[in-house]
């Protein structure tokens, strides 16, 4: 050994911070891959925080997942579809393999759609798995939507997440139209005709806007390259990253759950993401792929072989947008001819297509997004809420929500009003005129008829919590008398019965403040008050304790039940009764 | 307590009630429907319009006049052909079953010599197409090249001129009041021709000036050969266009969605 390797003193004052630092990696939870990537990512902490994240099972909550993987369905067949698709309005002469259209001078982009359809081997199964992810992409945030709004999941603090969601909800609406209009069929070219149109309706801008977005007079040859872009890169990237932080949200607010006995504001009851949800959500989406692809190999969807290539001259009975879009252009037939006028010399303003067009989308998906501040402050709860209102527990926002969708219903029931003429034998004048009027008529309607529904079912929840539930038995006395035997809840299922809180309407204190001044508030208040009578002023509020008890008491010299308590027995066991079935009573 | 009564709750008793319900609104429509008026001709005669004739006043008469010449009921049928007639008693349109804002297709009620002889006796009253000869009847079949690009300009034709009212797919569409124009999938070569030439109903008139037999040839060609080709996509539903889909997505697909979602949901963790 010589003098240069010989151990100094300071190495050997180290010796046991090296092993220290070994034993540190040596005795690390994670072994093999796991431990080498966290060795060098540092991912284990965050990922065993969302593997123990627990979740509710509840079969609504998995609205929002079929929307989660219809999109990724769309954004992998989406990749496959580019790989031929050629986005370009150049003419060419179609000489692929399907016959009717052999010869016929079209853009590249049909001829290409009709390629894939035709001519490569599992094209047409990846365009028709696309176009129906993408129909019940939209139909599942909507209905996702729904779940959300008549359980009062936007509540605080979960605002700013029913805002994202509501901004998807339109992207996702706008991102179908674009992949609508690529085909360059008939009906897609006809969208685009109908959307140029829209455009053009808007006062004063309109014709710039149009020549601005077309790249000059319509069709020209440059909105399908930039539809394209909108479709494949501008509209994913934002829903992709929108979508994420919608996602994101969820893991940091918690996911909301249904009332139940022990369940509160501050806990989750459920299972953790793993290994539970990861299997089911996993599974799910295994689920929702082969249904779509079970749908997409037996249901044909967009033939765009059958419709043409597009040509502004000629068009085709039925031609429709694709669903989500209906209800817009159910509003353009509902809009009557007569809106429209001309002044100051020949200015026209086409007041029987912008407000259909232009106009209603924003202002609907505005009101849905502004919601939930709306409903705070008239209710004046600000308040976090992690535990869902079952829909009858709030009439009145149970109410505007189902009034909101017979809105919709309407506008979208007018965009088939020609098909429903056809197949119903019916006049499609009469029914237009039909739908005007319940355009104004259906909502109010049911308005009143939904929150006197979830009253009387309020009402029928107390009566089963302060009497029991009818078991259909039904009791003869010697006196001759009848009584129906009623059961009693369980704790548990009495719980959900009586959790909710019963608001009562905000009051008016005062206009005027101790000096007899009017107070500047106090006409905001006054409004906010209106409002919150309107929310509150029809309630029924749940039994309390000494009502529950007080019903047993009446009970006791009333029917006895088994399995009620002793003191019901006791009352009861004097009487000399007979037990007899229904079904048996005329024998 | 009867039987009837000890089942009123059971559980496929409301199934059964709307079955019954539904029965007895069917049976009843059908003794109530309108009805044919079933009066054969009974002469025989041997001129072809004297035959006509005599079908024409026994079927035809109490609407359109004894002399054809139209009534507050039925239009005149001077001058509209035989290529009408054969059309309109060829597909079962007429004689008319009830008043009806359009005469719908119906059960032909002659047979060929009968329609023949009724489209002789109208052709007799004055000049108006005739039914059309076989050479512009036959469907053109695909194959040559020659062939493929009349069938692809017979499209052309049909989506600029017929695809408006008729749809792209010839599934039909709505007009105006409760009119509509009928699906022409299954209608022969020689109807479509008369259609187009005598334009029954709503339907404009295609004449040898504007549309050449020739190119109504294509345009019945294009239809047979859309009808022939293999629905490659599946189901068509209708062939309707994006409201058909939107319905199928709304009730199959989410319902089928939502089936899974209460199944998973309700296994255990």
């Amino acid at each position: 050994m010589s003098t240069i390797n010989e151990t100094r003193p300071a190495d050997a004052l180290r010796a046991g911070d090296r092993q220290a630092d070994e034993r540190a990696s040596s005795t690390k939870p994670l072994g093999g891959i796991a431990g080498w990537m966290d060795d060098r990512l540092g991912g284990a902490k965050g990922v065993s925080f969302l593997a123990k994240k627990v979740f509710p099972d509840h079969w609504s909550f998995m609205l929002g997942e079929i929307a989660m993987y219809s999109m990724i369905v769309c954004l992998l067949t989406g990749a496959f579809l580019t790989f031929w698709f050629v986005p370009s309005a150049t003419q060419v002469v179609y000489d692929g393999s399907y016959v009717p259209l052999q010869g016929v001078t079209m853009s590249d982009a049909y001829r290409s759609t009709l390629a894939i359809s035709f001519d490569i081997r599992g094209g047409l199964l990846i365009r028709q798995i696309h176009h129906w992810a993408a129909l019940i992409f939209v139909v599942s945030v909507f209905v996702h939507m729904a779940r959300v709004f008549f359980t009062g999941a936007f509540r605080k603090p979960r605002e700013i997440n029913w805002v994202f969601g509501t901004i998807l909800s339109l992207l996702a609406c706008v991102e179908g139209f674009a992949g609508y209009s690529l085909p360059d069929d008939l009906l897609s070219g006809t969208g685009i005709r109908a959307m140029n149109g829209f455009m053009q309706s808007a006062p004063i801008i309109g014709s710039y806007m149009s020549y601005f977005i077309f790249g000059g007079a319509f069709p020209g040859e440059a909105i399908i390259p930039r539809l394209y872009s909108a479709h494949v890169l501008l509209i994913p990237a934002i829903l992709v990253g929108l979508f994420t932080a919608h996602i994101l949200l969820v893991f940091l607010h918690k996911h909301t759950q249904f009332p139940g006995p022990g369940r509160t504001n501050k806990n989750v009851v459920g299972y953790p993401l793993l290994p539970v949800y990861i299997a089911k959500a996993g599974g799910f989406f295994f689920i929702v792929f082969g249904v779509i692809a079970l749908i997409s190999a037996v249901v044909t969807i967009n033939p765009i072989w059958a419709y043409g290539p597009y040509d502004p001259s000629p068009i085709t009975a039925g031609s429709q947008p694709d669903w989500y879009m209906g209800f817009a252009d159910g509003a353009l037939r509902l809009l009557p001819g007569f809106l429209e006028f001309v002044s100051w010399g020949n200015f026209t303003w086409s007041m029987n297509i912008f407000p259909g067009s232009l106009v209603l989308l924003p202002v609907m998906w505005t009101i849905i997004g502004a919601y939930p501040f709306v409903e705070s402050w008239v209710t004046g709860d600000k308040r976090e809420h992690h535990l869902l209102d079952r829909p009858r527990n709030a009439p009145t926002r149970t109410a505007i929500g189902i009034a909101g969708i017979s809105m919709y219903v309407v506008l979208f029931l007018a965009a088939g009003n020609d098909l429903m003429a056809i197949k119903l034998h019916l006049s499609i004048n009469d029914i237009t005129q039909t739908l005007r009027v319940l355009f104004f008529v259906a909502p109010p309607v049911a308005f009143w008829i939904t929150k006197r529904i979830c009253l009387s079912l309020q009402r029928a929840d107390r009566q089963k919590v302060l009497h029991g539930r009818e078991t259909g038995t039904i009791w003869r006395y010697a006196d001759g008398r009848f009584e129906e035997v009623h059961a009693p809840l369980t704790p548990e299922e009495r719980w959900v019965l009586v959790q909710h809180e019963s608001r009562e309407p905000l009051q008016l204190t005062s206009a005027k403040d101790a000096n007899g001044v009017d107070s500047p508030i106090a006409r905001k208040e006054q409004l906010r008050a209106k409002f919150s009578n309107f929310y509150f002023r029809d309630r029924v509020a749940p039994p309390t304790p000494s009502e529950l008890e007080a019903a047993h008491h009446e009970h006791d010299h009333g029917s006895a039940p088994d399995g009620a308590h002793e003191a019901i027995e006791a009352a009861g066991a004097g009487r000399e009764r007979e037990t007899i079935k229904a079904d048996k009573q005329l024998d | 307590m009867n039987a009837l009564a000890a089942r009123r709750r059971h559980p496929a008793a409301i199934a059964v009630l709307l079955l019954l319900g539904l029965l007895v609104t069917g049976g009843a429509y059908s003794f109530l429907a309108p009805k044919d008026a079933n009066a054969a001709a009974t002469t025989v005669a041997a001129d072809d319009v004297a035959k006509g004739k005599d079908l024409f006043i026994a079927n035809c008469a109490s609407c359109h006049g004894v002399a054809a010449q139209g009534t507050k009921s039925g239009p005149s049928l001077v001058g509209v052909g035989a290529a009408s007639v054969d059309f309109q008693v060829g597909t079962g349109r007429m004689p008319l079953a009830g008043p009806n804002i359009q005469a719908p297709q119906n059960k032909v009620k002659f047979d060929d010599t009968q329609i023949a002889a009724l489209a002789a006796y109208v052709a007799s009253l004055g000049p108006g197409p005739s039914v059309p000869e076989d050479k512009y009847t036959t469907v053109i079949q695909p194959g040559t090249p020659e062939n493929n690009k009349a069938i692809a300009e017979g499209g052309q034709i049909f989506r600029v001129n017929c695809a408006m009212c008729h749809n792209f797919a010839g599934a039909g569409g709505a007009l105006t009041r409760g009119k509509f124009a009928p699906a022409l999938e299954g209608t022969t070569p020689k109807h479509i021709y008369e259609a187009m030439v005598t334009g029954p109903q709503s339907m404009p008139v295609f004449n040898d000036m504007n549309l050449t037999p020739e190119a109504k040839q294509k345009v019945i060609s294009y239809l047979k050969a859309q009808e022939n080709e293999t629905n490659v996509g599946g189901l068509t539903l209708g062939n309707l266009g994006p409201v058909s889909e939107g319905l199928f997505a709304w009730v199959f697909a989410l319902g089928i969605l939502i089936g899974c979602a209460v199944w998973l949901g309700k296994k255990a963790a």
